[in-house]
């Protein structure tokens, strides 16, 4: 298991989800979807001036509220002093409180020496203006102003958070919708090359998974670590306005608490990768085993099977349960760190309020913001993982962006009017990566109308030249004319559009019949769809269909049979109406009574038209105009049946083997 | 009937100690702001540094308690969790592989994958989260309430006030968003549809020039896909907002409230500070719980469709006893019928027939005539509802499955690879095979010159599902697969198709010097393929039809004649046309 999932790109690698897998370019790639994102620069400004207003107003904010309680707190104190006075002045002589102003203060009370200096000394300031003789109440109308205050800067506050929020949505929906789409542009202008060596599943989760991933992370992270900076960097300026020396201590938390953090992001990396891995494997095991079960059950295997399946489960809840403990530790490590920076800097702040260098409201402030401080922190942590997960599938999603593209038409292509159909194939060479030298000097010369046939070994290349015919894969060296102008100088989709298919993969889509049937030449008429149906013998079947030609094919057209979807890509083929053929193995997969009809419908639509048809089946191509047979890539035979029969070579060969059995 | 959250029971002390943990970390972290209040009102505004230190060994005993508490808390859920995940993707692999085709075939075989695996994540995940916050918000939320009444009973009014408005609001914007996610995973499903079309197509779609139309197809899903997701967003933008101002409020009106209270002489302000920390804990602490509530019907969606499983039992029943096989390599079926569950008409009915040792029997007859369900009642991958099925003179029935199965070599009609070596793949069938048995299995299945042809030769890497073989080498591979087990009857469902003739024919003749002893029997839809057989079972709509050599066949029965002439006559008039 070990050495297969390291060798083979499987399809599981790109299932296994994809969050936590590290980048290999981390830099280059953020800056890319940096890139991305700036095409919005607009927005992004929007989101960073309202970020940098709301961080303003949350850190401002409990310093207004604290006014109103700073008040209450004076208020109280006042009462307070206000009862004791007034206790004190029942005591005191008549004439002496006769003597005192009507509007006499207790600031008035200690400039008269009234008041012993011990307790002068311990009396707070707002206490000093206190009335001696007016009750002092509550100051509601200040207090009442300033929670207003504070109440207009809460519901700024959130409206500002809406607005963050909204237009990062924007954002990051906007940047997703552009990811997919030039996903796609970009895998219509691939080469063939690249799908066969990419499983659909491996593209298919880059195309949604990968972008879900930079989609959700785009429009949490960005707002959340903006915020935490500019909050971190608010305190911070508050805290230095507050004292020096406790802004170092409380500083000081910021790169303890990373090298924790580093440290346990670092461990749990490890285990989150082997995690993503043997995830990967477990459901490349189910799948597999899952779907051949009948396989495993013929040949008695579940026990091994199982026992397999136990080693590979056990591998994931190792290394499953340690991610988990280590990336659950780090919101605990923060807030204990924090804890301990909260005791130093009260510790520090003490010593100074005792040397009187610092007043107790100040250290009251700095603790409140201390308490602040650490919680960007910690956030800011978490959404590390997070990005670390959306860099490494924004790489992935760049790395099919930066596929090669097919070489693009020649600038000056030229339009052939009244295709007649002939092909010239003229020393062409061609070979695969695995293999180079698959096609060679390869020559051929089809008159307009011909039937020609490609029969050998799989194998042999003969699908090959049908993909250099409609130049799905470009020729090494060599030249291919359709009425004497090469296939280069025509565009791709003029030149494909010389051509209609009918292959034994019977490709169609989920929408109705007439939609299927239209797709070869979306300005069909209704009549001429019937038609072409008819020509098919494919009316048949779709007029006792619930619907008719309204019919829905659903999912790999399931609710069809297989040769009633063959009927139909041949009427799709009838209804193009283009001048040259192509049927690769068009009836292999059917059985003989359908076959029957297939083929006669098929050879309808050979008439009048160049036709290239591969098969497995000699009997349906004996009446080709020429016969190629090719092995290894070469033609080693050329010529109608009877002459190659004649020849007694290799046609003959592949035909006696076939027929020997008939002919008892 | 094993529930799934009986596989929790091996951990309920660990469990136990985990809530307790968890219990004392959150009663620390509710006693923290207490001490910071402390250390600031006692050591601070008192200017008494002994009080400071107190108060601040006070607070690192608490934190390191904490932390404690917290790091074995996380290191009992994330092993039970993962314990139990493992536990549960292990009963649940066990079962499904007791299961018959007809439990695949009722479940899906799609469904049981996601079962075994998302399902299961789903509900490990739920584990972690109850254990670490479904315990830990409501302890945080009481918690808070009972330190909140302890400050001030009239204030805490307020909650009955602002919990409901909470709850409320989220409720309301939940059942404005849910239904948009339920949108948004239908649009997923349409462009991963499109997608596929589009990457299974990309020949036909080039082909035709249609890269326009399909680009109007993808973008028409992507643009809904965005739309959808866009309004989903915007809704949930709301959501923080609409939270936090009620928290606001909440702390604005209790500073209000709080000040009529001091006025009035029955509360302290000190108090009153506090009883705005434990409302905004308390409220938060809500959110967390109302977040949880929306996943736990997520998770118990994948708990009921893992139940499932363990509640369908496999339809065919072993009787696990080894027995003493009277007549070796034959085959009889007596009035055997066979129908699905639920369905009226039967797929094979009332099937008679005998093969003897060592013949070759073929099985003709269109798609969907019951061919393969033949084979598979044979292996008892299904169980005939009516009559008896005998192989090796013993009624499948009354001999153990992996008896029976151990006489078959079967090779199915889809060639079935796993991933690993082409070594593995053949020894498959025989795990203790030498090289040379190995070697000889690849020759007879025409599979030894393209093995020798790669790199590696047998060691060569197959991947998931052959994907690395054209079709015909993974079709020969799997019959040097059954060929390796020599066994005393072999199975070919269709399993030529891929072949081209010269490999067909050359593979054919192999089989047919090297499996003299063993019974072949051979499911085909060309008559080119059955005509040398020694028995031909002719079947249509799940009846045989007639049963012996071509030759009888072709003269007694009409529609054999036809279906023979449909195939070789056509051949024969192309073939007079030329002479």
């Amino acid at each position: 298991m070990e050495k297969n999932s390291k060798k083979v790109k499987g399809p599981h690698m790109g299932k296994g989800g994809m969050s936590l897998d590290k980048p290999k370019n981390f830099s280059k790639t953020l800056r890319r979807l940096i890139k991305y994102i700036g095409d919005y620069n607009k927005a992004i400004l929007v989101v960073v001036i309202v970020l940098i207003l709301s961080t303003i107003l949350s850190v401002r904010s409990p310093k207004i509220l604290g006014k109103a309680t700073t008040e209450l707190g004076n208020n109280v104190i006042q009462k307070m002093t206000y009862s004791q006075i007034k206790l004190s002045l029942d005591k005191m002589p008549k004439e002496i409180v006769d003597m005192l102003p009507k509007d006499a203060t207790v600031q008035t009370l200690i400039d008269m020496n009234l008041i012993p200096n011990e307790v002068v000394e311990k009396l707070p300031d707002v206490s000093k203006s206190v009335s001696l003789s007016v009750e002092p109440k509550i100051n509601f109308s200040y207090i009442g102003k300033i929670l207003l205050i504070v109440l207009f800067l809460y519901f700024l506050s959130a409206i500002f958070n809406y607005i963050c929020s909204r237009v990062m949505a924007y954002v990051s929906q906007k940047v997703t919708y552009n990811l997919r789409k030039e996903i796609d542009n970009k895998l219509d202008k691939l080469p063939l090359r690249f799908f066969d060596k990419h499983t659909h599943g491996e593209i298919l989760s880059r195309v949604t998974n990968d972008v879900d991933t930079v989609s959700s992370t785009l429009q949490q992270a960005v707002v959340q670590i903006l915020q935490s900076l500019f909050s971190v960097i608010g305190i911070l300026i508050m805290m230095l306005s507050i004292s020096l020396g406790m802004s170092g201590v409380a500083i000081l938390i910021i790169p303890v608490s990373l090298i924790f953090v580093a440290t346990i992001v670092k461990t749990s990396q490890k285990y989150f990768l082997s995690q993503q891995k043997n995830l990967g494997n477990l459901n490349g095991k189910v799948e597999e085993t899952y779907s051949g079960n009948l396989v495993i059950s013929a040949f008695n295997m579940q026990k091994r099977e199982i026992k397999e399946f136990e080693k590979i489960n056990s591998n994931l809840y190792y290394s499953g349960w340690k991610s988990q403990f280590l990336s659950g530790l780090m919101m605990p490590i923060i807030n204990s760190i924090s804890n301990f920076g909260y005791v130093g800097i009260c510790i520090l702040g003490a010593m100074l309020a005792i040397d009187g260098k610092m007043t107790i409201g100040n250290i009251q402030a700095f603790m409140q913001y201390t308490d602040q401080f650490t919680r960007p922190i910690g956030q800011s942590a978490n959404m590390l993982n997070l990005i670390q997960g959306a860099v490494a599938a924004a790489e992935r999603i760049f790395e099919i962006l930066d596929e090669k593209e097919e070489e693009p038409d020649k600038e000056n292509t030229i339009k052939l009017k009244n295709v007649e159909g002939n092909v010239v194939c003229d020393k062409v060479y061609f070979g695969y990566e695995d293999n180079p030298n698959l096609i060679k000097d390869w020559s051929l010369d089809v008159k307009a109308g011909d039937t020609v046939a490609i029969v050998g070994p799989t194998g042999a290349g003969k699908t090959t030249i049908v993909n250099l015919l409609m130049r799905f894969y470009e020729i090494d060296d060599g030249k291919i004319t359709i009425d004497g102008v090469s296939t280069k100088d025509i565009s791709r989709d003029e030149l494909r559009s010389m051509f209609s298919m009918v292959l034994q993969d019977t490709w169609l889509f989920k929408g109705t019949i007439k939609e299927n049937l239209k797709y070869g030449r979306q300005d069909a008429t209704d009549e001429e769809v019937y038609e072409a149906a008819r020509l098919a013998y494919a009316d048949r079947f779709i007029k006792v269909l619930p619907g008719g030609y309204n019919f829905e094919l659903n999912e790999d057209a399931s609710n069809i049979s297989q040769g009633e979807k063959q009927l139909l890509t041949i009427a799709r083929a009838i209804l193009a109406d283009s001048p040259i053929l192509i049927l690769d193995e068009a009836t292999s997969n059917v059985d003989t009574r359908t076959e029957e009809i297939i083929q006669d419908a098929m050879n309808r639509l050979m008439q009048d038209r160049t036709s290239f048809v591969i098969a497995h089946r000699l009997s349906t191509i004996k009446n080709a105009d020429i016969i190629l047979v090719m092995e290894n890539g070469r033609i080693v035979e050329r010529g109608n049946h009877n002459e190659l029969l004649a020849k007694n070579g290799a046609y003959a060969r592949l035909y006696n083997s076939q027929f020997s059995e008939e002919e008892e | 009937m094993k529930k799934v959250f009986s596989y929790l029971k091996p951990y309920t002390f660990a469990m136990i100690l985990g809530i307790l943990l968890t219990f004392f970390q959150s009663m620390l972290d509710l006693y923290l702001p207490d001490l910071m209040s402390d250390i600031i009102n006692k050591g601070i505004v008192g200017q008494n540094l002994d009080e400071v230190y107190r108060y601040g060994r006070y607070m690192a005993y608490a934190t390191i308690g904490f932390m404690l508490c917290a790091v074995f808390a996380t290191f009992i859920a994330a092993k039970v969790s993962s314990g139990f995940g493992k536990k549960l993707r292990d009963a649940i692999y066990a079962k499904v592989n007791k299961f018959s085709l007809a439990e695949f075939n009722k479940l899906s075989t799609s469904s049981l994958i996601t079962r075994t695996t998302n399902d299961v994540t789903q509900v490990q995940q739920l584990t972690l989260m109850s254990m670490r916050m479904m315990i830990r918000a409501p302890l945080m939320c009481i918690g808070g309430i009972i330190m909140a009444l302890s400050k001030n009973k009239e204030l805490s009014i307020l909650f009955i006030v602002a919990i409901p408005l909470l709850l409320l609001s989220i409720m309301l914007l939940a059942k404005k968003i849910l239904p948009l996610f339920t949108k948004m995973q239908e649009c997923t499903d349409r462009i991963n549809q499109v997608i596929r079309e589009k990457l299974s197509g990309v020949r036909v779609i080039r082909a035709f020039g249609t890269q326009k139309y399909e680009e109007k197809r993808y973008d028409r899903a992507n643009k809904d896909i965005y739309d959808v997701s866009l309004k989903a967003a915007y809704r949930m933008s709301i959501l923080m907002p609409i939270v936090m101002m009620i928290i606001n409020i909440s702390s604005i009106v209790i500073v209000w409230a709080g000040a009529h209270l001091i006025d009035a002489g029955s509360m302290e302000i000190g108090d009153m500070m506090a009883f705005v920390e434990y409302a905004i804990q308390v409220l938060f602490s809500i959110l967390g719980v109302a977040m949880i509530f929306m996943m736990i019907p997520r998770a118990l969606v994948s708990v009921k469709r893992i139940n499932e499983i363990f509640e369908t039992e496999s339809s065919i029943k072993d009787s696990e006893k080894e027995v003493d096989i009277a007549k070796p390599g034959e085959i009889e079926f007596i009035n055997a019928t066979f129908k699905y569950e639920d369905a009226d008409m039967p797929v094979l009915s009332n099937m008679n027939f005998k093969i003897k040792k060592g013949q070759t029997v073929a099985i003709l007859g269109t798609t969907g005539c019951g061919k393969t369900t033949l084979l598979n009642i044979m292996m008892r991958f299904f169980d005939i509802t009516e009559g008896v099925v005998r192989i090796g003179g013993v009624d499948v029935k009354d001999m153990s499955i992996k008896q029976l199965r151990d006489m078959i070599g079967y090779v199915p009609q889809k060639a079935v690879l796993f991933s690993g070596t082409i070594e593995s793949n053949i020894k498959y069938g025989k795990e203790n095979a030498t090289y040379d048995e190995m070697v000889e299995a690849a020759k007879i299945s025409q599979s030894f010159d393209f093995i020798e042809s790669l790199d590696n030769k047998f060691a060569s890497t197959v991947a998931q599902g052959g994907t690395n073989f054209s079709g015909g080498q993974k079709q020969r591979l799997s019959i040097a697969r059954a060929i390796i087990k020599k066994p005393q009857i072999y199975m070919f469902d269709d399993s030529f198709s891929a072949l081209d003739y010269e490999t067909d024919k050359k593979l054919r003749e192999a089989l047919k010097k090297n499996m003299r002893d063993a019974t072949v029997i051979i499911v085909a839809q060309r008559v080119s393929t059955v005509l040398d057989a020694d028995k031909i079972l002719f079947i249509d709509d799940g009846k045989i039809i007639a049963q012996g050599t071509h030759e009888e066949l072709y003269n007694t029965c009409e529609e054999y004649k036809n279906v023979v002439l449909s195939q070789i006559t056509e051949e024969e008039a192309i073939q007079n046309g030329e002479k």
